[in-house]
């Protein structure tokens, strides 16, 4: 069995890795379910948890990654301190959130998907948070910003940027 | 463990003690202040109108009156919303600092707090929920429950009929009885394709297996469609109820819902529900005192929309990518680890319960000859009244979006309307006035869908709404077969062609050859669905299309590179500010003159448009 | 139980099938050719490509005909205009992503895309468009990977992932991005790729091929300084022929002999006379074994695809695989030695050529224990595949050539060198030996039986000399890993394990002529090459290793005994584990 090692660096032992591996059976029904909780704890999915996942699930590598790969929720990279998604669902679209992607892309200089270089931001496309009646949206860190206008967002990016 | 004599006498007392919550001339002295918890409301900070009404009550030692939290009322576009019970006052748009107003005005004086109440689109002022035109061409099954109780309390649930029809079930019974209600409600599956619910139980049922599965659908993909998230925020032991009687029914002991990890509301709300239907007994071994057992698992979907479709879903229950298997062999005969397995969506199962104590006859009543019952929609887009409505199927288009709806905002016109998401089509005005089925939206383009129902007004254009449903197939297709990998692509790369001006004749053609293969050749609904937006939008907006690609004319100026930015010569005052700032300098006239923007240099920036402090650009 | 048979129509023709077949197959029975591209029978089975899609009458949608099974009364269609227009605008589609350099693909010819663009008369693209871009992974040894030209039919992730049970690679990303790839797309060099090649095999296109080395050959064979031989092994003998129309499993062993001679090589030998020295090393390490009741099961160790298998997956069993080297390794030794001295030729001035019908040799033969004094064993592997173009490069009509002899002094093989190309020859030589041994006698029992044939797991208990030996013959990596665990887990008790990489052994090799998928399913191509592999066993004189006169002289004159000093360090070799991923996972 791969040793879980922290995913820090300091070689420590992993106690999250040694705790979901625990709580959950290595059969592979339960891959999307560990990938959920990784995804959730570290923030995105590191080849090395994927490398103790495969030994743990006796799933190939290769495998695991088209999992990963599939599913929109899972990223190979960490995302930013702040990550803004907005939603491009039909009720939000119509609303006109286009302006409010483009905004943003224009602000941090990054595309959807991308981490600014400094780490603070990224950015990414959501379908439908379940806030229509605010349409449009985005989202900080999961927080809602609804009735979105491009100057909202100019002055929530402001704050940020204020912030450490 | 309960039994079912001991959960009767709960609801007795409990319907008693919650009489108030839909019965304005109850005999009570208490009052509920219900505080919506749906997620739209939730995200305007309504946890907090909550915590705070909570806390002037204690401060106030104020009595009888209790702060609760509810599902979704539906009018999502006033919240946050706040119901005062049983007088059914409605404030709309509350902010967390009013609480304090609330509770001094209403509660302690006894008066209204007059700014709060909700008004109407007409301006009048809306003294009870009920009076609100939006809720008067509703009828609520689905969502009976939804704005009523709290969701977290089992009891509440238990109050108004709650596990009732499952009790009738196992006690007085047999499968095959369940079954029989169930097809001849004429209830179809509320998913979208609109199959017979009770013939998709009566399939599974046949199928002998030593082990058989209940999953709920619950992977609402839909870009804007809500329904299946509201009710399991606002009543998630409906869905439950349903699946135990699905399973008693269908001989499965083991259900399995599937919710989109984006609900986590919903899906934290369904928990609790397993866990205090665990605790009661009501869900484990020998329920109700019988030989049946049932338990639920929640599984997470990670990103997916194709995981909608109920083969995809059971790979990406399996653990493995959401791909879709070819059908047959169907759900039903070979399913979840390959065993016969039942899925039904949120909506449908929500129905189950009322339908199995109502009886058949009564749910067939409603609606049109080949649909029954009732329809949730998600209205959204360029609506006035944007949330979650229920109407009897044969509601035309017309009373949902106007008298429901409350009409268009900002005197715009109607354009069309989108039901079936990325899956269905548009429909323009000539046809708002037809009866909503299953059957009629095929027949005019569209198809029902899961319920998601955004309307489009005339500032939209259609080449634009077309190539964004594509842009989203693109993104959502698994990628397994050619058509849709391929062709959705292709399809795309034509459009984007329109909307830049480089399409032609020849283009409509292609595409609609192409998406006519698609259609017939891929594997799954999301590919045979996905050139839906686009055959319709070409059926009824050909026009439009033609525009792009003779004219190179966007009318809407939606499409950039089509669009002209134009001065108008009436609002400008000649300030020169647009000129000074165009990096083309693109923009012609001297002093104090309308300025002209010289249509061959502009490069469509949109600088001056930022720059003009009069608006008349555009 | 009674086969049901259920009658029904396609295109009109009243058709008796068996229930449970696909439509495709009953179909294909009465003459009625339905294209298909992801259909790999009994692998892929999952009507991704669309291209074999057909209307039943009553049904909505097309039916997707080879996983759709055939039903009483059913009305098939297969050829409505709607079909035909619908398979165009798929293929079209397909051939609108996937690269149009035909001309210099290695599968020209032999592509099964290409052959239906010409079957459906594609003479242009209704829809180009964005293709997909992709890297070629040039890294491995063995195996090069252009997804330029890959159609996502899945075929090599199927046979990776349920045939071999290896999953180095698997289907990434969704919808137009999906791809093929590795974890973290690492050249297969970097994961847990065995170099089977069973990928290559599966493969309708160029996607997948075999790291082509033959311009190394072609410069060597110029070098006036360069002494250069080649050998060639058992199963390429039987499939040769193939790749210039003969039937599958037409020994051409005489023709390829005279085209080698013809190509200038130095000195034609045969790899089976390195087969007879496996057998003579191998069947007296059993034997040693055996008496001593150590390191049991012994496991074989020819099969290279299978040996890096065991390095990553089963370490804690590497001390029960036989030390011998590889036939075509042994035999490399001696060439540079036993040979050269005979021949009184520099070693380094010699470069040994191996025809195999392997790709994972050509890992092997880079392997550092692969050595011997700096020099390695064997210079450049080439598959069955590259010797045919070699052939043809060289304007060598193939069917015409005379037949002649491999080259002496090294030049004469037994039959049990022959079968060592199929499953449980390698086996049935050993034994051949080692009864012969332990009694000292010359036994007229030769045939196993028992250990023949085409199943993926063949057990048997032998009795020789007097004594029972439980024996098991797997090929195919999954049909390995199930014996594996039943060692690691001390269910089993066998004394003698023979594994293949390849189900069905060399004969099936990555490195073999490409059988279209139809063929495939029409024919039992393993079966035909290995009968001619059996067919030269029966027919040669000798057929004991150990009977060899060729082996009897150079243990004489060089080797002394098998397992003398002298044999282990030429002939045999050690294991070390590897990790089944060399990831950077910073």
């Amino acid at each position: 069995m791969e040793e879980k090692k922290c995913q820090c660096g300091c070689n420590g032992k992993d106690e999250f890795l040694e705790r979901i591996c625990k709580e959950y059976k290595p059969i592979k029904d339960n891959l999307i379910q560990m990938l959920n909780e990784v995804q959730e704890h570290y923030g995105y999915i590191p080849m090395n948890v994927q490398k103790v996942l495969s030994e743990f699930l006796n799933v190939p590598m290769a495998e695991i990654y088209g999992v990963v790969t599939f599913y929109s929720r899972f990223t190979l990279k960490p995302k930013g301190k702040n990550n803004i998604a907005v939603c491009l669902g039909t009720a939000c679209y119509v609303k006109g959130s286009q302006k409010i992607m483009d905004r943003l892309k224009e602000r941090l200089k990054i595309e959807s998907g991308e981490t600014t270089k400094d780490g603070k931001f990224s950015i990414e496309e959501t379908r439908c948070v379940g806030a229509c009646g605010l349409a449009p949206v985005f989202t900080v860190n999961g927080e809602v910003y609804g009735k979105a206008t491009v100057q909202k967002l100019d002055q929530v990016l402001d704050e940020l940027e204020k912030q450490e | 463990m309960k039994t079912l004599e001991e959960i009767e006498k709960l609801r007795e007392q409990k319907r008693q003690e919650l009489d108030l919550r839909i019965n304005t001339e109850a005999d009570t002295r208490e009052k509920h202040i219900l505080v919506c918890h749906g997620t739209g409301c939730t995200s305007s900070k309504s946890p907090k109108i909550l915590e705070n009404l909570r806390k002037i009550i204690e401060e106030k030692k104020i009595e009888n009156v209790r702060v609760i939290m509810t599902g979704c009322f539906g009018l999502c576009a006033k919240g946050p919303i706040v119901i005062i019970r049983p007088e059914d006052t409605f404030y709309s748009n509350v902010k967390p600092e009013d609480c304090e107003e609330i509770i001094q005005t209403h509660i302690i004086e006894g008066k209204r707090v007059e700014r709060l109440l909700c008004k109407d689109i007409d301006g009048s002022i809306v003294n009870r929920l009920d009076d609100l035109n939006f809720y008067k061409k509703q009828k609520r099954i689905a969502l009976k429950n939804c704005g009523v109780i709290n969701p977290e309390e089992i009891d509440e649930y238990i109050a108004f009929d709650g596990y009732k029809a499952l009790g009738k079930v196992l006690k007085e019974m047999t499968p095959d009885d369940v079954i029989k209600v169930i097809k001849d409600s004429g209830i179809r599956g509320r998913g979208g394709a609109g199959f017979s619910t009770g013939q998709k139980w009566e399939l599974t049922k046949a199928n002998e297996a030593d082990q058989k599965y209940i999953v709920c659908n619950a992977d609402e993909g839909d870009p804007g469609a809500f329904m299946d998230r509201s009710i399991l925020e606002g009543d998630p032991h409906s869905v439950l109820e349903a699946m135990m009687i699905a399973g008693y029914s269908i001989g499965s002991n083991k259900g399995y819902i599937y919710v989109r990890a984006e609900y986590p509301i919903a899906v934290e709300r369904f928990q609790k529900a397993i866990d205090q239907a665990r605790e009661y007994g009501i869900l484990g071994k020998n329920i109700f005192g019988t030989d049946f057992e049932f338990d639920v698992e929640i599984r997470l979907g990670a990103g997916a929309f194709v995981c909608g479709e109920e083969t995809a879903l059971l790979e990406s229950i399996e653990g493995k990518r959401g791909q879709p298997r070819v059908k047959p062999p169907y759900p039903a005969s070979k399913g979840l680890w390959g065993k016969p397995t039942l899925i039904n969506n949120v909506e449908t199962y929500a129905n189950i319960p009322r339908i199995i104590l109502n009886g058949a006859e009564w749910y067939s009543s409603i609606g049109t000859e080949t649909s029954k019952g009732t329809k949730v929609f998600a209205l959204g887009g360029n609506v006035n009244n944007i949330g979650l409505v229920e109407v009897p199927m044969g509601t035309t288009l017309r009373e949902i979006v106007f008298d429901i709806g409350g009409g268009i905002p900002n005197g715009r016109q109607f354009k069309a309307a989108q039901t079936g998401g990325p899956s269905g089509g548009c429909i323009p005005a000539e046809h708002l006035d037809t009866p909503i089925d299953y059957e009629s939206l095929k027949t005019i383009g569209s198809m029902m869908g899961s319920g998601g129902l955004i309307v489009m007004d005339d500032t939209k254009c259609m080449v634009a709404l077309a190539k964004f449903y594509l842009e989203f197939t693109v993104s959502e297709s698994c990628g397994k077969c050619t058509p849709c990998r391929i062709g959705t692509k292709r399809m795309l790369e034509i459009l984007e062609k329109f909307t830049t001006g480089e399409g032609t004749e020849y283009d409509i053609y292609r595409l609609e050859k192409l998406a006519a293969n698609i259609q017939k050749a891929s594997i799954c609904g999301l590919g045979q669905s996905a050139p839906n937006p686009v055959i319709s939008t070409l059926k009824y907006f050909r026009e439009e299309f033609r525009q792009h690609a003779a004219n190179k004319e966007c009318k809407t100026n939606e499409c950039k590179a089509l669009a002209k930015i134009t001065i108008d010569a009436e609002k400008c005052k000649g300030c020169g500010l647009c000129q000074k700032n165009c990096p083309v300098e693109a923009i012609q006239g001297e002093g104090r003159e309308a300025r002209v923007i010289n249509q061959d240099k502009c490069i469509k920036c949109g600088t001056c448009l930022s720059k003009c402090p009069f608006h008349a650009i555009g | 139980m009674s086969e049901e048979i259920v009658t029904l129509t396609i295109d009109g023709i009243e058709v008796k099938a068996k229930k449970g077949t696909t439509i495709l197959e009953t179909a294909r029975k009465v003459g009625i050719d339905i294209p298909t591209l992801c259909f790999l029978k009994d692998i892929n089975e999952v009507g991704d490509c669309r291209m074999c899609i057909v209307e039943v009458e009553g049904r909505r949608g097309f039916a997707t005909s080879c996983i759709q099974k055939v039903e009483e009364g059913m009305v098939v269609h297969t050829k409505t205009p709607d079909i035909l227009e619908a398979r165009r605008v798929i293929l079209d589609l397909i051939i609108s992503n996937h690269a149009k350099d035909c001309l210099t693909c290695t599968r020209s010819g032999n592509c099964e895309l290409q052959e239906l663009a010409t079957k459906l008369n594609v003479l242009n693209i209704e829809y180009p468009g964005e293709m997909s871009k992709h890297e070629v992974d040039e890294l491995s040894p063995s195996i090069v990977r252009d997804f330029n030209k890959c159609i996502l039919c899945r075929r090599c992730v199927a046979t990776c992932k349920n045939v071999q049970k290896i999953g180095a690679i698997d289907c990434i990303n969704r919808g137009f991005e999906s791809c093929i790839s590795t974890v973290g797309n690492y050249s297969l060099n970097d994961v847990n790729c065995t170099n089977c090649g069973q990928c290559i095999q599966a493969c309708p296109t160029g996607a997948l091929h075999e790291k082509e080395t033959i311009d190394d050959v072609w410069m060597k064979l110029k070098d006036k300084d360069t002494y250069v031989v080649v050998q060639t092994a058992p199963a390429v003998r039987v499939a040769l022929g193939e790749e210039f129309g003969m039937d599958i499993g037409t020994n051409v062993t005489g023709k390829m002999v005279t085209a080698l001679k013809r190509l200038g090589f130095d000195k034609v030998f045969d790899t089976n006379t390195g087969a007879d020295f496996t057998i003579m090393e191998e069947a007296n390490e059993f034997i040693e074994r055996i008496q001593k009741n150590d390191c049991l099961p012994m496991i074989t160790s020819c099969s290279p695809g299978w040996i890096k298998y065991i390095e990553m997956n089963y370490p804690e069993l590497l001390p029960h695989l036989s030390t011998c080297k590889s036939p075509h390794q042994m035999f490399g030794a001696l060439i540079k030695t036993y040979f050269a001295k005979k021949q009184g030729i520099d070693p380094s001035k010699i470069y040994v050529v191996s025809v195999m019908p392997c790709i994972a040799k050509k890992f092997e033969r880079q392997r550092e224990e692969m050595k011997n004094e700096d020099l390695c064993d064997v210079d450049n592997v080439i598959t069955t595949r590259e010797l045919s173009r070699m052939i043809k490069q060289a304007n060598i009509e193939f069917t015409k050539l005379e037949d002649s002899e491999f080259d002496n002094p090294m030049g004469e093989a037994t039959g049990a060198a022959a079968i060592f190309g199929t499953t449980g020859g390698v086996m049935e030589a050993a034994l051949r030996t080692a009864q012969d041994t332990l009694t000292g006698k010359d036994l007229p029992q030769i045939d196993f039986e028992q250990v023949r044939g085409g199943d993926g797991i063949k057990r048997a208990t032998i009795n020789i000399a007097g004594k029972d030996i439980k024996v098991v013959a797997a090929s195919g990596l999954a049909n390995a890993q199930e014996i594996m665990k039943e060692i690691k887990s001390g269910k089993a008790d066998y004394q003698f394990v023979e594994i293949m990489a390849c189900p069905g052994g060399c004969v099936m090799g990555g490195g073999q002529p490409i059988k279209s998928s139809k063929i495939r399913s029409e024919v039992d191509v393993r079966k035909l090459r290995a009968d001619a592999l059996y067919s030269i066993d029966e027919k040669s004189t000798i057929r004991k290793s150990h009977e060899n006169p060729i082996i009897k002289q150079i243990y004489k004159e060089y080797l002394n005994k098998p397992g003398s000093e002298i044999a282990h360090k030429l002939l045999h070799t050690h294991y070390t584990e590897r990790p089944k991923y060399k990831l950077d996972l910073k």
